[in-house]
């Protein structure tokens, strides 16, 4: 067995079932081994859509995602994706060829410092030097990508190790004494963090994508002592979007209840979110009267990063919330709640109804229609904040977007990636027609694969939330992003590609178009042509606080309450 | 506040690019970087100096232990042994300074390394304060070159930085 086929070998025995990858010639003995093995392997049209699949088939079940790539340009083209999956926390593994080690350092043909490069968008990375250490590598690869905070890990092997003699055991002990991530939260903590919430007033629950695997004790911690929770951008769904006891998002696009809340409450439980700039605005006027915040989270470099903790509790978000039910009471939270309902019966996330199209409506009408039964993804922009506005997540892992990063196109190859990891299931697509346009060449893996992926793109003719910047803080110059007077006939394109393709720009036939996407089997793009010049509201300015939230468009109507 | 920081580490290649790369993107204000083995086999300690509020010292030792080959990250802060090694060569006009510049040595404990003609090279150790004085102590006779190797330090006593012994998990 050369070392080729030691790393498919190695793979499979950490249960990997699915590649992302491009191949190329320092890839090529991997690629080769791959033709003999039962791994099955996704052939992407570009290696950023290659590792985005992988981080959408993590997100959507829950186990590491795997890409492929060769060295050079093909393993420079993951650098983004890499990013995207560390700011996010995803378990990722990214394997690279490079070309063999008597050639490393000397300009060789595609050959790039890869191992340098990726380190800071990863967690950790490693080049094989020797074939032997193919298994043990592979092995602490994965457990890093998947224990403690999760993130992408990025193996490099040389040609020549591909093509050595593999002579070495699978039967192999991970040795890393620098790596102890802490899952159990200490008790002393655990037992302030709830006398605290016992005292408290005004409490808000906040859950991050930290606390994905932690759902069913967030949702008993919440009805066990009748706390308000605020899900974040990555983690809706962790606490049901239908539930009364959900407020929404918060943060620059969050809803006015989840801000206020937020701003006026006197305790704040934070699990498995890192406080995030979009969510907090300017930190210093950050939740003011919270005079107790509970911090829960896995990483301890997270806690007081940002936010001033006052009880630090490091800890898997699943333990640490399951510790927290056990010992949690019923608060009587009614004055509380009657201000909170207030600002949720009052200021829902809502639009104007106007003769055109609008991205709210539609992505409305396709929950509607869904009943939330769906993975969502989406690309970067106003349709992203849309879709997180308007589509109720009930369910962990049910909508994968780039938090983090705000990467536009991920949206195609997360619904390719999340589609093969949840077969069977319904995935959409809500998409921009400026993100769509960054890696549509994935038409061709969709089609290939025939997977049950409805896009819809929402096509305002603009970079909609760059336009929308530019309407409120530069004097409405819109420099450079007009797109519909070069857009492709989106329905056009997808049939170039052999894939179904619609248009709808009728504003009655919405419900009806709906239906059709959704009865067609297999692969749909449907262009839904919107309101140019929407905007997404409620809003916090960047760099504002709660109070500064603009709850609707100001050029419709009067900003405030 | 400045801060001697060490740091075990598993040498690794590659290892003290992630430890020099992480401080830079992270933008801690570094004055000085030590490294070298200890007597284990495979693991190396770093010595850095950092200046900044009890903050930011917590985020660069919670910064540096997310990294896989750290080990051990500890602020001394405790009663602790500091020393820098620096080589200085300082340009003599003549005779008189000459013997000025060998007082002052003395008074330093610095030792001489190289003497020429219109040069000397002095070799000192010593903490930080007392290397910064020795070097403004000679600058008015001409310092020709001033190479200091960053400080190191070590807790007195018994404690030591090693690799824990069990899987916490
Ligand atoms: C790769 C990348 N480049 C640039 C940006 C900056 N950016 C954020 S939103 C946006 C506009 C997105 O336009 P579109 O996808 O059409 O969505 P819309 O806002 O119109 O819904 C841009 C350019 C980004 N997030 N990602």
């Amino acid at each position: 067995m050369n070392g080729a086929a030691a790393i498919l070998k190695a793979l499979e025995m950490q249960g990997v079932d699915t590649i992302f990858g491009h191949p190329g010639g320092t890839i090529m003995p991997t690629y080769d081994a791959l033709y003999d093995s039962p791994i099955r392997h996704i052939l992407v049209r570009h290696e950023q859509a290659g590792v985005h699949a992988a981080t959408a088939y993590a997100r959507a079940s829950g186990r590491v995602g795997v890409c492929m790539a060769t060295s050079g340009p093909g393993a420079l083209n993951l650098v983004t994706g890499l990013q995207d999956a560390l700011m996010d926390s995803t378990p990722v593994v990214a394997l690279t060829g490079n070309v063999p080690q008597h050639l490393i350092g000397t300009d060789a043909f595609q050959e790039a410092d890869v191992v340098g490069i990726t380190q800071p968008v990863t967690k950790h990375n490693f080049q094989v030097r020797n074939v032997n250490d193919i298994p043990r590598v592979i092995a602490e690869a994965f457990y890093i990508a998947s224990t403690g905070r999760p993130g992408p890990v990025l193996i490099d092997f040389p040609k020549d190790v591909q093509q050595a003699e593999f002579t070495g055991s699978f039967d192999v002990e991970i040795d890393l004494p620098g790596y102890k991530p802490t899952y159990k939260g200490h008790p002393r903590q655990i037992e302030r963090a709830l006398e605290a919430l016992q005292k408290a007033e005004k409490p808000v629950l906040m859950v991050g994508g930290g606390a994905l695997n932690a759902a069913p004790e967030i949702v008993a911690l919440a009805e066990k002592t009748g706390i308000p929770v605020i899900p974040t951008l990555m983690g809706l769904g962790v606490f049901p979007g239908t539930h009364p006891q959900c407020l929404g998002m918060p943060g620059m696009h969050g809803s006015v209840a989840a801000n206020r809340a937020i701003h006026h409450a006197d305790t704040i439980l934070a699990i498995g979110l890192r406080f995030d700039d979009r969510v907090t605005g300017k930190v210093s006027r950050f939740a003011p009267h919270a005079h107790t915040i509970i911090h829960v989270d896995i990483d301890p470099a997270e806690i007081g990063k940002l936010v001033k903790t006052t009880i630090p509790v490091v800890g898997d978000a699943k333990w640490v919330a399951a510790e927290l039910v056990k010992g949690a009471q019923k608060l009587n939270l009614s004055k509380w709640w009657a201000q909170l309902e207030d600002w949720k019966t009052k200021h829902p996330f809502a639009w104007k109804p106007k003769p055109h199209l609008q991205s709210q409506e539609v992505i409305q009408a396709f929950w509607e229609a869904t009943q939330g039964k769906a993975v969502v993804t989406s690309g970067v922009g106003q349709h992203q904040m849309f879709a997180a506005q308007f589509y109720k997540f009930d369910a962990p892992r049910s909508w994968i977007n780039s938090g983090g990063l705000g990467t536009m196109g991920v949206g195609l190859p997360f619904a390719i990636g999340a589609a093969l990891a949840r077969p069977g299931e319904l995935v959409i697509d809500f998409d921009g027609d400026g993100s769509f346009q960054m890696t549509l060449q994935e038409l061709a893996t969709l089609k290939k694969h025939n997977l049950n992926v409805k896009i819809v793109i929402l096509n305002n003719g603009f970079l909609g939330m760059v336009r929308q910047w530019q309407d409120l803080f530069h004097a409405k110059r819109y420099s450079e992003v007009y797109l519909a007077d070069s857009n492709p006939d989106f329905a056009k394109l997808a049939e170039a590609y052999g894939i179904r393709g619609i248009t709808l720009t009728d504003k009655a036939k919405l419900h009806e178009t709906v239906k059709e996407v959704l009865a067609h089997p297999g692969p749909v793009l449907l262009e839904a042509r919107v309101y140019h010049e929407e905007g997404v509201f409620p809003m916090i300015p960047s760099g504002g606080a709660a109070e500064d939230m603009i709850i609707e468009n100001p050029r419709e109507t009067v900003a405030g309450d | 506040m400045r801060h001697l920081v060490s740091v075990l580490v598993q040498d690794n290649p590659g290892v003290l690019q992630r430890i020099a790369g992480l401080i830079a993107r992270r933008g801690f204000n570094i004055e000085s970087l030590a490294v070298g083995r200890t007597h284990q086999p495979g693991l190396s300690r770093i010595s850095l100096v950092v200046s900044g509020d009890d903050a930011v010292l917590e985020q660069v030792e919670k910064q540096l232990n997310r990294l896989i080959e750290v080990i051990k990250v500890t602020d001394h802060s405790e009663p602790h042994v500091e020393r820098e090694l620096a080589l200085v060569k300082v340009s003599i006009a003549g005779m008189e300074e000459r013997l000025e510049v060998k007082d002052i040595a003395e008074a330093f404990r610095a030792r001489i390394v190289d003497v020429a003609k219109k040069s000397i090279i002095f070799e000192l150790t010593g903490d930080s304060t007392k290397v910064n004085n020795f070097v403004e102590a000679m600058r008015p006779y001409g310092l020709l070159e001033v190479m200091r190797t960053g400080a190191v330090g070590m807790s007195r006593g018994e404690q030591v930085l090693k690799v824990r012994e069990k899987k916490a998990v």
